[in-house]
């Protein structure tokens, strides 16, 4: 690791005012690497694992930073709000308390109070704490370019490999869409790291079950740190839908993830712990139902 | 005055910003430092070379031929060179320095000096070091073997065999590297100046816990002593400090010598995990003979295994406490103890509070516990029953008094009957909630720490201090520094009490080798209790020479009132045992310590049985401080050393990679605890006062590291059933033990 | 290039390079060097700085990105003149407590402590711990930081 990077870096920045200007920068400048609250970019640069030769800036573009309401009864939230943000939206609380739970456990506050949505999700860590949420909560990202404008790609079809997502070299993440919750959804976040603040994760549970009449109509079982990617646990889903919940469902982790021993942990601990965080999930919709 | 929690003296200048740490330092014109490594373990260097393709013409470069006296890192033993010559002996050694007028040039040049390294066979088993090559030290690999015995263990064990009510019990124990982790990394910066008599010279000004330690390892690089040391504010030390500044200070000054600029030589945080000194890693092997029915202890056999690392530094030292404090408190009549430490590979390991007593502590507060699980008896009786009373025997066979241990453990206990404070913990965001499983479980554990320097330590040393009469105001002058601790509050607390005088009066000169005598370094929690012991001397004599020179003595103000003078009145005071102390180095018998702090640690917490993760609730100590001079110094002492045992006990650990280089050098992987992590504390003062220290203090500042961690072990156990005998208790392995114990 | 912004209620104008860290560019250029360095990578906190009323961290925070913008380091919270000045209540409460030690972490955790201080004057002692982690210290174990945070503003934290 070398500081030297950092400490010369002379990239140029591109400053545009509004979101077509940056959409056009973007177009034209696709060397330039987007830039919002900077807490992954800056850590990158300071390590010497990047060196663009610019930057583009995004942390202006205030018109990213709106939540509201969809037409569909769910939440849009601007890819530049950040963790702080998230948590003082009553929105937010309203249709995905569960994402609040993740946001206040990235870093600490100063890192909350400057790292993006949008930047956790273009960052694709399999460690990002956010994303195993956004999964679990079927998240639509909007990603926009000047030339064929928005689409909409499912959180699930988003996060291609290791680090490499389904954004294009001339798109931005514009916003984060979120479907209206259901009253019988019951919504898990579980975040295990070896200290309870400036963590990066070993193992993150996201997850929803919508129980109805006692049995699950719909499961969305999400792991983070893992694998390469953030992961849906497909065999876990299927094990859990159609009938009352199988606390036993458990047995089925091992066929979705593919953890590794790496400096933070071993894919033994991975592997047993993303069985008991879940298991003591079930266990309490049980209870809770009871 | 004494007693009292006055607000420290360097506080104002610490909270506004203003304090001058050395970093925050610029000189004119200076040139940036940075340092040329070893990737290898152990190589040969067979040339050293500049890349003719990089511009070197405004880069100074050194290596160890430029050095113009010895090369050397000037401590116990001459081993450590102070760049590497022929041989480098670990991963980050030394090998050559660059400096020039950007910080980035200087990391740019580094990679353009070209060394040629020829590997050589590398050891990194501790136990595969002694007798085995490659030779690294002496003709054994061996820096210190001290075997202490004490009775007659081995009539002991050999009674013991068919013996019905006594048992052999026998475990073994790990801990791991810790690193100290100040928060300010390593930096000092050299410049040049003329002294009184018009001489050429440097002065070093820097990050350190021991400006004389510098004194002595430069002025043999130098070849000379024209130069003087200043102590900047500190941020943080722990030992990691006391002895690594030398070489940071040698390097300035050798850069700033061929340079004939100002140099500042700045660690960056990477550098500095992967390069300095750590807490040295240990094995223990305890085995007992122990009474049946009670868990007495009637025979004690321990062997510790250090791993020294590369160089000595100060590891004798270590492995000289290591010995002393292998039973912890507890009385045993037939003990043989043997430490041994040796070297590796790996980057050296050093001073780090505590000094090999957390280790053996740990190992100590372990095997009661398995004493009382395989005698299934309650491991608060076991210490109960073994826990020194006055009169015992240590196993150097010293006679203890005024023994704190029962004391402290009464405390504890009753500080800790009140309920739960509300809060941390399970409280933690992301924790899962409602759905966590989390068991409960409390442990306590007991320390003791032999005061000061070892045996004749002190009285070899003579630790100086002055005191001088600055007008109206006095001022104190001695080597000790603050590094957090509070020396500068409470010198003048001492001398204000001693003269009947306002504290507001004294002052304490800053820590500058030209200025102050040597007190002798600031480590082995002596500041207070020793140097401030002779800065009370000075006092009383200032008192005296003041009252000679007005002809009475009386009021402290009257007899300056009725001074004529105004001329400085300095005086020098050292320190002196009373004769009483008896040691025996060669054969470790005797007076170990002057005095004893006593202490007992209860901590309760929870284990999340889906994770191995461990919660920290609540941490009581009770610990006996002889007399607190300063009642919030002393607890911020205390809080802060136990929390450095909690991460020793749950989070933290080097990890060294096939090279013995740190794997986990960055604060993002190598763990301490976040104010989330951290329990509440409750910290209760207790007073045995000791007739040697000032007002009766004794040293505070290693105790709170020796035995939370084993608190924690066995709180994890009465917790879970899930035994634990290895440090760190990662969740990792938290999560083995919970599996093994199916 | 040219940058304008505020530091401490006072008006800069530097020329810098853009993508220089906003912590070096207090403390080498401004020359204001009560934030500290402690890792360069977000983790210690002791670059501690506000921007428009938030804790980031300064070494985090690429220097054109303050563009406009209201920068608050430890040597603005006190008010008056050096000798003279008044301590912001959290910069007294830690004298009263002792929450300095070797004092490095000390201007992160103050601009911390005050941005939560801010908006919640009487914190929980669980609210102040939460709102510190991101604040390393190594000599305290931060009892008497959390005990002079909670009770800064006057009022016993629960
Ligand atoms: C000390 C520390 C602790 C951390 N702890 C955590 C943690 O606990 N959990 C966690 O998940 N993360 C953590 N992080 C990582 C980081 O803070 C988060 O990933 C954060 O959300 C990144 O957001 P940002 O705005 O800072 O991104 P930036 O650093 O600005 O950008 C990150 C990446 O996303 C791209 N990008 C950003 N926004 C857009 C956009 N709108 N369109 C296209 N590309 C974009 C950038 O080009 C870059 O590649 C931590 C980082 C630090 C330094
Ligand atoms: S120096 Fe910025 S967080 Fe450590
Ligand atoms: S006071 Fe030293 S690190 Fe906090």
């Amino acid at each position: 690791m070398s500081r030297t990077a950092q400490l010369k870096s002379t990239a140029a920045v591109l400053e545009p005012r509004t979101l077509n200007e940056a959409l056009e920068m973007r177009a034209r400048a696709p060397d330039a690497m987007p830039l919002a609250g900077g807490t992954d970019v800056m850590v990158s640069l300071e390590a010497g694992v990047i060196d663009p030769p610019r930057f583009l800036n995004l942390w202006r573009l205030d018109a990213l930073r709106k939540i509201e309401d969809t037409p569909a009864g769910g939440v849009r939230i601007g890819a530049l709000c950040t963790y702080t943000s998230l948590g003082r939206s009553d929105l937010v609380l309203r249709h995905a308390s569960v994402l609040i739970e993740a946001a206040r456990t990235v870093g600490a506050t100063q890192i909350q109070n400057r790292g993006t949505l949008g930047g956790n999700i273009v960052n694709a860590s399999p460690a990002g704490d956010t994303l195993p949420v956004l999964l679990a909560l079927d998240a639509v990202f909007e990603l926009s370019s000047a030339e064929r404008g928005a689409r909409l790609v499912a959180a699930a079809d988003f996060f291609l490999g290791y680090r490499q997502t389904a954004l294009l070299p001339d798109e931005l993440l514009i916003a984060i869409h979120l479907p209206a919750r259901n009253a019988d959804d019951h919504t898990h976040y579980r975040k295990v790291g070896t200290r309870l603040a400036q963590a990066i994760s070993k193992v993150v549970l996201g997850a929803r079950l919508r129980v109805v009449d006692g049995q699950v109509v719909e499961a969305r079982i999400a792991w983070g740190s893992v694998g390469p990617v953030p992961m849906r646990s497909p065999s876990v889903e299927a094990a859990l839908l159609g009938v009352p919940i199988d606390v036993d469902a458990e047995a089925k982790v091992a066929q979705d993830i593919r953890p590794i021993d790496d400096i933070r942990s071993t894919a033994d601990y991975r592997q047993r712990v993303a069985e008991n965080v879940l298991r003591s999930f079930l266990r309490s919709v049980v209870q809770t139902r009871s | 005055m004494i007693g009292e929690g006055l607000v420290r003296a360097d506080g104002q200048a610490k909270v506004t910003g203003r304090a001058v740490y050395v970093d925050d330092v610029r000189p004119e014109g200076c040139l940036y430092a940075a340092t040329v490594r070893s990737p290898f373990a152990h190589a040969r260097i067979t040339g050293i070379r500049l890349d003719p393709d990089f511009d070197f013409s405004d880069v100074t470069v050194v290596t160890a031929a430029d050095i113009p006296g010895e090369n050397v890192v000037a401590l116990m033993t001459d081993d450590q060179p102070a760049l590497a010559d022929k041989v480098v002996r670990h991963v980050m050694e030394p090998v050559a320095l660059v400096a020039a007028p950007t910080r980035e040039k200087a990391l740019a040049a580094v990679s353009h000096i070209l060394v040629d390294y020829e590997p050589l066979p590398a050891l990194f088993d501790p136990e595969r070091s002694r007798g085995h090559e490659p030779s690294l030290f002496g003709s054994d690999n061996v820096y210190s073997h001290i075997t202490l015995v004490h009775g007659d263990p081995d009539g002991a064990f050999a009674s013991a065999e068919g013996n019905a009510d006594v048992r052999i019990i026998e475990g073994t124990y790990r801990v791991g590297l810790q690193e100290q982790l100040y928060i300010e990394p390593q930096g000092m910066i050299a410049t040049h100046r003329v002294d009184a008599e018009g001489a050429p010279g440097l002065t070093l000004f820097g990050s350190m816990q021991c400006p004389f330690y510098v004194v002595k390892a430069l002025s043999r690089v130098l070849g000379h002593k024209r130069f003087n040391v200043v102590q900047a504010v500190t941020g943080g030390g722990f030992g990691g400090k006391e002895e690594y500044p030398s070489l940071v200070a040698i390097h300035a000054a050798l850069l700033a010598l061929k340079s004939g600029k100002s140099v500042k030589l700045i660690y960056r945080r990477d550098e500095d995990l992967r390069a300095t000194t750590k807490r040295h890693p240990c094995r223990l092997r305890y085995r007992t003979v122990v009474e049946v029915r009670t868990g007495r202890l009637l025979a004690f056999d321990g062997h510790m295994l250090f791993d020294g690392g590369a160089y000595n530094t100060l590891s004798p030292v270590v492995n000289s406490r290591g010995v002393i404090h292998a039973v912890g408190p507890y009385r045993c009549e037939n003990v043989r103890s043997e430490a041994l430490m040796v070297a590796t590979n790996t980057p050296p390991n050093g001073a780090f509070r505590g000094f090999g007593a957390p280790q053996v502590q740990f190992a100590a507060e372990r095997h009661l516990d398995r004493i009382a699980r395989e005698l299934g008896l309650d491991p608060l009786d076991v210490r109960r029953v073994n826990l020194y009373r006055d009169g015992d025997l240590t196993p150097t066979g010293q006679t203890l008094k005024d023994i704190g241990a029962k004391i402290v453990l009464e405390a504890a206990l009753e500080r800790a009957q009140r309920p739960l404070p509300p809060g941390n913990g399970s409280g933690r965001p992301g924790g899962g909630g409602q759905a966590a499983r989390l068991a409960a479980g409390r442990g306590l554990a007991l320390a003791w720490h032999g005061c000061g320097f070892t045996g004749n330590g002190e009285a070899n040393l003579q630790g100086k201090a002055d005191l001088a009469l600055e007008g109206r105001d006095l001022r104190v002058y001695t080597s000790s520094t603050d590094i957090g601790q509070g020396t500068e509050t409470i010198f003048p607390q001492i001398v204000a009490a001693a003269l009947g005088i306002g504290v507001g009066r004294v002052s304490v000169a800053p820590p500058d080798t030209d200025l102050v005598p040597d007190s002798g370094p600031t480590v082995a929690s002596r500041t207070a209790m020793v140097v401030g012991g002779v800065v009370l001397k000075a006092a009383q004599a200032l008192r005296a020479a003041l009252a000679s020179e007005v002809g009475f003595d009386g009021d402290f103000d009257a007899m300056l009132d009725a001074r004529t003078s105004d001329a400085v009145l300095r005086v020098r005071e050292q320190y002196a045992d009373d004769g009483t102390l008896v040691w025996d180095p060669k054969t470790y018998r005797g007076d170990a310590y002057p005095t004893f702090g006593w202490s007992c640690v209860i901590v309760d917490l929870e284990v999340d049985l889906d994770t191995g993760e461990v919660l920290y609730r609540r941490l009581v100590q009770a610990t006996d401080v002889g007399r607190a001079l300063n009642p919030v110094l002393a607890s911020g002492q205390l809080e802060g050393g136990a929390l450095q045992a909690l991460g020793y006990a749950t989070s933290e650990e080097v990890v060294l990679d096939e090279r013995g280089c740190m794997r986990n050098d960055r604060l993002t992987n190598y763990i301490i605890p976040t104010a989330l992590d951290a329990p509440e504390m409750e910290t209760v003062l207790i007073e045995i006062p000791f007739a040697g220290g000032p007002f009766g203090a004794k040293g505070i500042g290693e105790i709170p590291h020796d035995v939370p961690h084993a608190a924690v072990a066995q709180a994890i156990e009465r917790a879970t059933g899930a035994v634990l005998d290895r440090l760190p208790m990662m969740p990792e392995r938290v999560m083995a033990a919970l599996e093994r114990r199916r | 290039m040219i940058l304008r912004f505020q530091v401490n209620a006072t008006d800069v104008e530097l020329d810098v390079l853009p993508m220089a860290r906003l912590l070096d560019v207090l403390r080498e250029d401004l020359r204001l060097t009560g934030s500290k360095e402690g890792c360069g990578e977000g983790e210690c906190g002791a670059c501690t700085v506000l921007i428009d009323g938030r804790a980031v961290n300064s070494c985090l925070v690429p220097v054109f990105q303050v563009a406009g913008a209201k920068v608050e380091t430890v040597e603005g919270l006190a008010s008056g003149l050096h000798g003279h000045e008044r301590l912001h209540p959290v910069q007294a409460a830690f004298l009263e407590h002792g929450a300095a030690q070797c004092g490095i972490c000390t201007p992160g955790f103050l601009v911390a402590a005050a941005e939560l201080l801010a908006h919640t004057p009487h914190p929980t002692r669980l609210e102040v711990r939460e709102a510190l982690a991101g604040n390393l210290c190594r000599c305290t174990g931060y009892q008497k930081i959390v005990d002079a945070v909670a009770n800064a503003l006057g009022r016993q934290g629960s």
